[in-house]
This record gives structure tokens, sequence and C-alpha cells, in this order.
């Protein structure tokens, strides 16, 4: 051939090769899973209030609430993992079906922390970025003005068994108060400042973390820190430890006591 | 398909042996008292032991359709209730009284509808004098002639029967003794406060993706609730009508050293009830006062078709959950109340002597 031709023919050439490239993608996959919206929070300082059980001398005590740093850029999903988003986890056989038959374009929900964890697992592999669970920390600072403070006055928490628990039924079936029963479309319950959407609606959100009982002497010093990761912290109107494998809480883990109405979860992007 | 449901229901309502003898007014020479019922679990006033003498109570009972929601889903059922609640209310008697119950089936109900008094003697407990269609009305007097808790229930005939039970047709009667409750030695037992729960079982069908139906009549939950009742296992397992209905802002209030009667009825199936934390004082378990009450009980048991009684004096403050103690009925099935308890903690008799911590070599550490 004379390089004539060749310079002609390059550009068919190249146009062919890309589209082979295209097919082969095609071929091999579903159409490309598109990248979740994210919202990027600056490092900053916030209030936080340690979660988990803490004793001091023994006896039940409240954490102080204390300005901690979130030293690296946050970027966290505006909004909770929708039906339908973790449905293509489900058809590509990565993720366990809900047993909810919900509206697509409601949030996920009766998904266990190990469902939220393998779809963060499938995310990363067809996104090639890594998802994850936020901590709580993480998901403290994100829900900003609509993070409930969940610390009840000292004077119930030193109480007697019979006030503390009087007073924390009483705190959680306030906040439960006036919930929808059944998931709502996504953006139901609005966006805090941070532009998150839906935060401390009627669903309760998984979080990475672990309970932990923390004991600390009379001066304050830790102790000890037991920590139990088969059971996790789920955020929302109220703070809930659940085992990792619930996919339903309503039933609750006890005689009392208010349980999330919903499990659902939104995830993090690790830089 | 409606019509002739309700043809064969006439014809069916023309065999029973339908007596209607009225009493002559005024053969019985006695005081009258109207009683306004109360909405369950709270009971209408009444006195424990009376010096008065036998009066006629006159109480007036509306069967009332309706639809109603029973759990936290949002699960719509076709109801059949006695004055608009599930259980029906509690109605409160003395040994010796006459029970005048007016009867009213609301114009706007569908089906025919009656009641029968388990403490009452005759004419199917009362069913077979008070079948009345709707935009009727009847009256009935019975004398209450044994004391305790009795269930009362509709009665209509055929498989009429347990749908209507099932759709919460039920309710209860206390005749109490003249001179209140006794212990076995004879020793009075008095109550601050009286609770009524009745345990209801519901038999919600399913679609093909397993969520509960709703149907727009109670005819059309007909034929799918009867196929799902035969296998006899609930879908719900509740008090007062619904999952939930008395915890969170529904809980019952009493105090520490108050002494509480729970009365507890299930007109169609068993239960075994148990006060979390709790026990019950003194339990008439079979529902009779003539017979001396169980004491110091852990849980005790409702036959299905029966009503209860259980006196116990709270003891520690704090959520006391009372369970059908069949905790898959209790934590699944929605079978919980809950008993809210205001008053000092006793250390003497609980204390947690040391919190939760690591594991340690010996129990000396």
């Amino acid at each position: 051939m004379s390089a004539q031709s060749l310079k002609r023919l390059l550009p068919a050439l190249l146009l062919l090769l890309a589209v082979c490239a295209a097919t082969g993608r095609l071929w091999s996959a579903q159409a490309p899973i598109s990248l979740p919206d994210l919202v990027e929070l600056p490092p900053a300082d916030f209030l936080y209030r340690a979660a988990g059980e803490v004793l001091r001398d023994g006896r039940p005590a409240v954490p102080p609430r204390l300005i901690t740093r979130l030293e690296r850029p946050l970027l966290i999903m505006r909004q909770q993992v929708t039906a339908a988003e973790y449905q293509r986890c489900v058809m590509a056989a990565a993720c366990a079906g809900s047993e909810d038959a919900a509206a697509p374009d409601t949030p996920v929900v009766k998904v266990s922390w190990r469902d939220a964890t393998a779809y963060a697992a499938w995310l990363s592999r067809t996104t090639k970025m890594a998802f994850r669970l936020p901590t709580d920390r993480e998901w403290a600072y994100a829900a900003g003005s609509r993070l409930v403070d969940d610390a009840l006055p000292e004077s119930a928490e030193l109480a007697d068994p019979g006030r503390r628990l009087l007073a924390r039924y009483d705190q959680e079936w306030d906040r439960a108060a006036g919930l929808a029963k059944a998931p709502q479309p996504t953006g139901t319950y609005g966006a805090n400042e941070h532009g998150l959407i839906d935060v401390a609606g009627n669903v309760w959100e998984w979080t990475d973390s672990c309970f932990v009982r923390t004991r600390l002497d009379r001066a304050g010093n830790v102790a000890s820190d037991v920590v139990n990761c088969g059971v996790r912290l789920v955020e929302g109107r109220h703070r809930a430890y659940v085992p990792d494998f619930i996919r339903d809480a309503r039933a609750g883990g006890c005689s009392a006591g208010t349980p999330p109405s919903h499990l659902g979860f939104r995830l993090v992007r690790a830089s | 398909m409606a019509l002739h449901w309700k043809t064969t229901l006439s014809l069916s309502t023309l065999s029973l042996v339908t007596l209607t003898v009225a009493a002559a007014a005024g053969d019985l020479n006695l005081p009258r008292q109207k009683v306004e019922l109360v909405a369950p679990p709270y009971v209408h006033a009444h006195q424990q032991a009376t010096s008065e003498g036998p009066k006629i109570m006159e109480f007036r009972l509306v069967a009332e359709e309706k639809q109603i929601v029973i759990d936290e889903e949002g699960t719509k059922l076709r109801a059949m209730t006695f004055n608009g609640s599930i259980p029906a209310p509690l109605m409160v008697v003395h040994e010796g009284d006459y029970v005048e119950v007016t009867l009213v089936n609301l114009a706007s109900n569908t089906m025919p509808h009656n009641v029968d008094f388990h403490s009452a003697t005759g004419a199917s407990g009362g069913g077979d004098l008070t079948l009345v269609a709707p935009g009727e009305q009847v009256r009935l007097r019975w004398k209450a002639t044994r004391t305790g808790v009795f269930v009362y229930h509709c009665i209509p005939g055929g498989p009429m029967v347990p749908w209507h039970i099932a759709a919460g047709m039920s309710g209860a009667v206390m005749v109490l003794p003249r001179d209140g409750l006794k212990d076995g030695a004879g020793k009075p037992l008095t109550y601050d406060r009286v609770y009524y729960l009745g345990e209801q079982d519901f038999y919600v069908p399913r679609d093909q993706k397993g969520k509960f139906k709703s149907y727009p009549t109670h005819v059309e939950a007909f034929a799918d609730t009867m196929d799902l009742m035969h296998k006899l296992i609930p879908t719900h397992v509740v008090f007062n009508g619904a999952v939930g209905a008395l915890t969170g802002k529904n809980a019952m209030p009493a105090k520490v050293g108050e002494n509480v009667l729970i009365i507890h009825s299930q007109a169609d199936r068993d239960s075994r009830p148990h006060l979390v934390g709790g026990h019950g004082d003194y339990v008439w378990e079979t529902g009779k006062f003539a017979n001396p009450p169980q004491t110091d009980l852990e849980t005790w048991f409702i036959r299905g078709g029966s009503a209860g009684a259980a006196l116990y004096k709270f003891l520690q403050p704090g959520i006391v959950a009372y369970v059908n103690h069949n905790m898959i009925e209790a934590f699944e099935l929605g079978a919980t109340a809950h008993f809210r308890i205001e008053g000092p903690w006793n250390d003497d008799l609980m204390s947690q002597v040391r919190a939760p911590g690591p594991v340690q070599k010996s129990n000396l550490d």
C-alpha cells in the first residue's frame, strides 16, 4: 500500500478500532454503572459525642460532647442508596435480593450491614473506586444540623435503672412520633445544610462503627474497651445498635424501646 | 356474588329457633343504672365491694363494621366491632344484677350481628334472641348469676361465627362479688387500677409478592380470609386491636406500690401471659372469682374462649412488658403491651453488682 492510501485509510481504521472496542465492552457488561451523586465536605471541626456505652466507676456515664476534627475531605452520597440501585447489585448476583418489593425511587430498606457492605464492594468493583459505609463520626459530621443528640440529661443517666429506662423510652417514642410508616420517595425529608438528602427521616442508616463499651475509672481515664463488631451502629433519629445480619429491626431487641423503622444506608468514597 | 351470599344468610337466619319473648316492663322492681362504656384498655367507673342492692344495669352495644390499620406497615383490615374498638369494652356489674343490653346494628353495616354473653344462661348466651339486621336494634336482659370475667362475642351462625370473631367482635364482662374480691383465706383484695387487655388473632391473606392484601368490602375479604383461617396460624396476634397499640404514648401507666387488676380475654385462641420482670400476685386463671386465686405466678394461661384476671402490685419502676409468652407471637406477631411504672427503684430486690466489663480470671475480680 502506498503511504498516501494508508493516510486516507487511517481515520477509517481508527474509527473501526474505536467501534470494535466499544462493542466489545457492551458485549461483556450491561450499561455502565453511573456514578452516584456525591457531596464533598471540607475538613472541619464539629461537635461529636462518642457512641457506645460508657461506664464511669461502674455506673453509666454520659460521654462529653467534644469538638473533633475531620482531617480529610469527606465524599459522601447525597442520597441513600435507592431500591433501583440496589437491584442492579442483585441482578449482578453480588447482593442478596431484598425481601421488599419497593418502589425504585425510594431508599432500599430491609438490608443488613452485611448487605450494605456487599453492595459497597460491588460498587467499588464496578466503578473502580473505593466505596464503604461511613463511620459514625463521618455520619455525624455529614448529618450536621439533622444530627439528634442522644444523650439523656445527666440526672437521667445516673438515676436508678427504672428512671433511666423510662427516660430513654420516652425520648425514643417522642422522636419516632409522626414518622410515616412506609419508606418515602427519595427527597421526601429534604436536604440538610450540606445538601444531603433524607438525613434522619424514617430510614435509619448503617455505619461501619462497632458497638463499644468503654469503662472509665473514677478519674475518667479509660480502663477498658470492649468492642463487639457483631453489632453495628445504626444512625437516624436516634442511635441504635443492631446485629449485623438483621434486615428488619422493627421487632426490636428487647420488650421495650423504639427500634429503627427501616434499615437502609448511604456510602462514602474513600480517597 | 354478594346478593347470593346475603340470601343464603337470610335462610339460615329463619332456620334458627328465634324466640321473641318480650319481658313485661316493670316486672323487676329494681333501681336502674345507665353505664357509659369506655374504650379499652380503660374500664368505666364502678364500685368493687358494694353496699347497694341488685340493680338493672343498662348498657348500649353498637355493632360497627369498619376498616382499621393493624400494624406499623399500615396493613388494613375489614374489621367488625362492638362500639368501634377491638376488643369491645369491658362491662362491669355485680352478682345478682340484671344486665340490660341494647344491641344496635348500624344501618351502614352490611351484615346481621348478635351477641353471646358467656356470663349469661340460655339461648346461646343471648345470641338466639339478639340477631338484628342493619338498621335494627334489640334489647336483651340477662341475670348475672356467676362471678368472674367472661367473654362476649358475636355469633351470627355457621361460618359467620369464626369470621366475625376473627374480625374483632369480642369483648368481656366482669361480674364482681358484692363484697369484692377475696384471696383463698377470705381476706379482701382491692385494686387501685384496672386494665382490660383483649387479645385478638387476625388472619390477613397475602398476595403473590407476600404483601398483606386489603379488600374494598367485608364480603370480598370473606373467602380468602376463611381459607387462611383454616390453616389455624394467625398473621397477627395483638392487644387492643393493633401491633403496638398499648406501647409508647399508649403504654398503660401505674405507680410502684399500686395494685393493678389485669383482665385478659381471648375469644378463640389460647394465650399464656407474663409480666416481664413481674408476677401474678393473685391470679384467677380461669377467671371465676368463686375459685380461690392462685398466688405468685410466673406465667398463666388464658384458654381460648375465656377471660382471666390477675392482680399485681408493681414493685419496680420502668417499662414492664405484658406479653403472650410464646415469644414468636409476642415479638413477631405483635402480642406485647407495655406498663409504664413510675416510682423508686428497690435495690434490695435487684442490683447490678458489677457493671459489664471484660472477662476476668475469677469471680473475685
